[in-house]
């Protein structure tokens, strides 16, 4: 079974029990050899906690966007926001943590699936919006996306039928222009 | 750059020509005057292009730590960048050390490595190292130029981005297929980075809170960084210091940006600093920090560093600023332009008692050793400056020697101080020496190395020696490891492990390298040697000088201590009968007349 790091409370307690808190970091790089390097190596040198990293091409081919969810106090945050500004590749670093954002993980879930387990299964995906994507007769595949409590919440039914494989995406974020409810 | 060489340019716009010529005329156009290099496989077609482009001066180092060393001395001593270039493989791994301390001592350096052929990279080819992935976490910035169109405008890119902001090391990467693709030259006239625009003026709002602040202060000090000599800023800072009467200390790196025989000097402070630096610091009610970092080395415990004072923090780097110690008032921007306008901001302060309190600390905790017939190397540092009065370009390895010619030479003038702080490069002394040598000639450039770091980079001597540059190389020997030394017998019951070293001669040495070699062991040889070695006009001249063995460099702040633990130099122990003449006391005040120095020897 594949072990997930469960990332989900809001905060966490380092070792010597200081607060940290959770940051949704948005970075605009250069789209160039070796950017996804330079960040994913700043935080390994400088030891600081990446919960989730995800890297993908924007709306401008020229551009990728980061979203890199992180913890620590705020002098550690005020730093790790200004060690990725200093990168030569680095347009834009935004802490989404104070704005009004929107959050987004897929998941994919394949979970053991029997004749008599099947359609509790699919209720279950019906209840979150998930989709059936594969089906085997010993398994089903689920694809689900939403905000990490949520995509926490259908691992979290979907364990004791028992989890083969999973992967997550983690999260990707954008700043929420409309600011009243959807 | 200079008329005929854009002309030369314009001549070859419409040519197509290879890599390497590209490289050669980038370099050209760049108006680099020297660069430090070492030929290999993977550059041997850059190396056919220097052949016909001569207007470059290449000088071919013993290895490649002795070229970036070099060209941080030539940044360092000239405030222009330097430039290396080595082949793939050992060629750029030699070349580690000196990245990351340039690196960290923020010096603009541009180093070229050779690399193998494009199709060839990730196949462990022979002399394949992954160099941009090595140096990723040690460099401003570094690149793999991967179609030659592209070459000159990262060249142009490197130059630009190493010397502006926080200044520092990059490295570009030149597969040899790529070096022989032919292309167009054209150099770009300038360089526009939408991800990169260093911040140079402060903002207006925040010099206006220093200024409130610093007009109520009643102890004010001016801790000083190498911030101020990078951004060329030492009259400035005069000018506030002297509005404010305001005292000085500076960092390592700052020593020079204030002159020390100015009454308002402080010298340096921190681990090594003087008594009274350190003390000004604690008892301090606002602390204007420019261009300094906030090492540990200067900082001792953080949280009782200038404990009490409010603090102002200019500074290029953003991320530089509350890393270590939460200032009050950040301002981001050069310091030159910021100090200019806080000048403007600022009224006279009173002082008097502040500064009267300073005197009679300087009075009372000078720095001191003891002089006797054997030599102490403080009393080497200290004669030469005497006799320099300041009018040189001294540059130190690491060790205890690199602290006492810190807290006994007499600096005066912005870039006359050169030494690897930051990483603490042993080694680094000889080939900086030279890098700055070729940058400077109007000065007489001085290496002071321990007898171990010495023989870290001591094959430099052959390039030194090839090209009569006049570098003084002295050496100062005490027969051991010195600061390690000292730190086991002050924190580890002096067991002594590993650090007692059995040298060469090295006056033979010296002279086997074709270099004029000087060896003394008195106190009463020094000064005699030391006008010899600055009379002397044809090439490199070598010192070696044979001091005491076991000293230790006073004042010491404990690593992670405050100014409370602060240990300053015993009281003299009393000789055994034997009716050896005691050792005088030696004292030296920063900030005063240096004079009052000779009257105590008398
Ligand atoms: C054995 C040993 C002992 C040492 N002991 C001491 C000691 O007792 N005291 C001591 O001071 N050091 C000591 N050091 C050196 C110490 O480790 C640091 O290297 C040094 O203190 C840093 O100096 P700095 O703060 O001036 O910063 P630098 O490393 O010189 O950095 C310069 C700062 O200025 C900024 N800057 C650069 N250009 C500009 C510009 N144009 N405008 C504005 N800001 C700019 C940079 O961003 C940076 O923050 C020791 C080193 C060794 C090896
Ligand atoms: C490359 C490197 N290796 C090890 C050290 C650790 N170190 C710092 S000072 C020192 C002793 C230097 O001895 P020497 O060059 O003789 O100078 P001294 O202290 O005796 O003046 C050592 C080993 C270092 N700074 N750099
Ligand atoms: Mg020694």
């Amino acid at each position: 079974m594949t072990h997930t790091k469960d990332a989900d409370q809001g905060t966490g307690e380092s070792n010597n029990g200081e607060h940290l808190r959770r940051h949704t970091i948005s970075v605009l790089v250069e789209n160039k050899f070796g950017a996804f390097n330079r960040v994913a190596g700043m935080f390994a040198a400088k030891g600081y906690n990446i919960d989730s990293l995800s890297v993908g091409p924007t709306e401008e081919e020229a551009i990728s966007r980061m979203t890199i969810v992180t913890r620590g106090d705020d002098q550690i945050i005020e730093q790790i926001t200004k060690q990725l500004n200093k990168l030569i590749d680095t347009i834009k670093v935004v802490d989404l943590t104070f704005e009004n954002f929107v959050e987004r993980e897929l998941v994919l879930v394949k979970v053991q699936a029997t004749q008599s387990s099947r359609s509790e299964i699919m209720q279950i995906a019906e209840i979150f919006r998930a989709k059936v994507i594969d089906i085997s007769p010993k398994s089903l595949t689920l694809e689900a996306t939403g905000s990490q409590q949520k995509v926490d919440a259908i691992i979290k039914m979907l364990k004791p039928f028992g989890i083969k494989e999973l992967a997550r995406t983690g999260r990707v974020a954008l700043k929420r222009e409309f600011q009243g409810e959807v | 750059m200079s008329a005929h060489k854009v002309t030369a340019t314009q001549k070859q716009g419409n040519r197509m020509m290879t890599g390497a010529e590209i490289f050669v005329r980038c370099l050209i156009a760049e108006g680099v005057e020297v660069v430090f290099g070492y030929p290999g496989g993977a550059t041997i077609g850059i190396y056919d292009a220097l052949v016909d482009l001569s207007d470059i001066k290449h000088v071919l180092v013993r290895h490649e730590q002795g070229a970036t060393h070099a060209a941080e001395g030539y940044a360092k001593a000239t405030g222009k960048p330097g430039v290396v270039l080595v082949t793939s493989g050992p060629g750029a791994t030699n070349t580690v050390t000196g990245i990351a301390d340039a690196f960290m001592d923020s010096i603009p350096i541009v180093v070229f490595t050779g690399q193998v052929p494009l199709k060839l990279i990730g196949n462990d080819a022979f002399q394949e190292a992954d160099i941009v992935g090595i140096t990723r976490p040690i460099t401003k910035h570094n690149y793999l130029v991967r179609d030659v169109r592209e070459l000159a405008r990262t060249i142009k890119e490197a130059f630009y981005i190493a010397t502006t902001g926080r200044p520092g090391p990059v490295l570009v990467d030149l597969p040899k297929d790529v070096m022989a693709q032919k292309g167009l030259f054209e150099y770009p006239e300038k360089v526009e980075l939408r991800s990169y625009k260093p911040v140079t003026e402060g903002h207006p709002r925040q010099i206006k809170k220093a200024a409130d602040l610093i007009n109520a202060a009643k102890r004010p000090v001016l801790y000083v960084g190498g911030g101020v000599i990078q951004s060329n800023a030492s009259d400035e800072l005069r000018k506030l210091a002297g509005i404010l009467q305001c005292p000085v200390t500076t960092t390592l790196h700052g020593l020079g940006a204030y002159p020390e025989n100015d009454p308002l000097a402080l010298g340096m402070l921190g681990m090594h600093g003087t008594w009274y630096s350190n003390v000004a610091v604690q008892y301090c009610d606002v602390l204007i920090a420019v261009g300094a970092r906030f090492d540990d080395r200067v900082t001792g415990k953080v949280e009782a560093f200038a404990a009490e004072a409010k603090k102002i923090h200019i500074d290029i780097d953003p991320s530089a600023i509350s890393k270590n110690v939460k200032v009050d008032v950040p301002i981001v921007g050069d310091v030159k332009s910021v100090l200019k306008k806080l000048i403007e901001s600022v009224q006279p302060l009173d002082t008097k008692d502040w500064l009267a309190t300073i005197e009679q600390w300087k009075r009372e905790h000078p720095l001191r050793y003891r002089s006797g017939e054997a030599i102490r190397a403080q009393y080497v540092i200290q004669k030469l400056g005497e006799i320099t009065g300041g009018n040189a370009i001294v540059v130190t390895d690491v060790g205890q020697h690199q602290m006492w010619t810190a807290q006994f030479f007499h600096w005066v003038h912005p870039r006359s101080h050169i030494t690897s702080g930051g990483l603490g490069t042993m080694g680094f002394s000889l080939p900086a020496a030279m890098g700055a040598s070729f940058g400077r000639q109007d000065l007489p450039v001085i290496s002071i190395s321990g007898d171990g770091g010495f023989q870290m980079n001591s094959q430099e001597m052959a390039t030194i020696v090839e090209h009569k540059l006049p570098v003084k190389i002295f050496v100062i020997n005490n027969g051991f490891l010195g600061m390690v030394r000292q730190w086991q017998e002050l924190f580890w019951r002096r067991r002594y492990s590993h650090v007692g070293l059995h040298n060469p001669d090295f006056v033979k040495l010296a002279e086997a390298y074709g270099c004029t070699a000087y060896r003394v062991r008195q106190s009463s040889e020094v000064e005699e040697v030391i006008r010899k070695a600055l009379a002397h006009k044809d090439g490199p001249v070598f010192v070696e000088f044979v001091v005491v063995q076991e000293d230790n460099v006073y004042p010491m702040i404990p690593a992670g201590q405050t100014v409370n633990e602060i240990i300053d130099v015993p009281e003299p122990v009393t000789k055994a009968s034997d009716g050896a003449p005691e050792d005088a006391l030696m004292t030296v005040a920063k900030g005063q007349h240096i004079s009052t120095t000779k009257e105590i020897q008398q």
